[in-house]
């Protein structure tokens, strides 16, 4: 279950669970110029992502290109507890996804 | 030879579950409301206008951005908005004086907390907004993040 671009913690304290996740991504904005041949790099950023409990959606984050290179995205939920699933997963402009799943710890 | 066929049959199994995982979560059905007008606008009112139909809003004390007062660096300054509100249904990232300025929108399910966490690009120095919208209202607060261009922290 090991995604490649996905770090992905939970972690529950009480009710409330902390999800923190790493995503490995270039986020270009289609703005900037490719140095040696002055020509535009194409826009390539995560357009959403999805985070979900136990099949649950609990958020759902729409991001443009002005979210840092290698996304950080942490979130607070309730009603979870050790062992649940969290699932993450994105999908950027040109179509490319990936997803991870995690146990709350 | 077991070791192999061993080793074979758990890739497949791997590949599989990643398969029916991505099957599973893609957020196609969702990924065609992806408000492209409100990220390509390139005004604060505008882009609230586009997200929520209109540029109303009121500033709410409630609302608290975390955010460096003096990021060093443009390309990485990490935002925190924490809402005090009942009812947030979503929340916006908004950097006023980048070519578009909305960042960010995190649509808050059921269970979720109005806390969220990333880090955003800023070109220059200007004011963070968060917009929280709750109980069908539009709050929003601000802070001023200073970007030192160069890098050298000076």
């Amino acid at each position: 279950m090991a995604s490649k671009t996905i770090k992905l913690r939970a972690r529950a304290k009480g009710d409330k669970v902390t999800v923190k996740c790493l995503i490995k991504h270039p986020m270009e904005t289609g703005l900037r110029k490719d140095k040696k041949t002055g020509k535009k790099i194409p826009a390539h950023f995560i357009q959403e992502v999805v985070a979900t409990h136990n099949g649950n959606n609990v958020l759902t984050a729409d991001w443009g290109p002005a979210i840092s290179k290698n996304p950080y995205l942490s979130f607070v939920f309730t009603g979870g507890k050790p062992g649940d699933k969290v699932a993450i997963s994105w999908v950027d402009n040109t179509g490319d996804k990936d997803s991870a799943e995690v146990a709350i710890k | 030879m077991q070791r192999r066929t061993f080793l074979k049959g758990s890739l497949a199994g791997t590949a599989v579950a990643v398969a029916v995982g991505a099957g599973l979560l893609t957020p196609r059905a969702v990924l065609a409301a992806w408000p492209k007008a409100a990220f390509e606008a390139k005004k604060v009112d505008d882009v609230l206008a586009k997200l929520y139909g209109a540029a109303d809003n009121t500033p709410s004390d409630k609302i608290t951005i975390k955010a460096p007062d003096i990021a060093e660096n443009g390309a990485v300054v990490p935002v925190s908005v924490k809402a005090g509100l009942d009812g947030v249904e979503s929340i916006a990232i908004l950097a006023v004086k980048n070519a578009n300025p909305l960042t960010s929108n995190f649509s808050l399910g059921a269970a979720a907390l109005p806390d969220v966490s990333t880090r955003i690009k800023m070109g220059k120095t200007s004011d963070v907004v968060a917009v929280v919208k709750a109980g069908g209202k539009v709050y929003t607060a601000r802070k001023n993040v200073k970007v030192t261009i160069g890098g050298c922290g000076g």
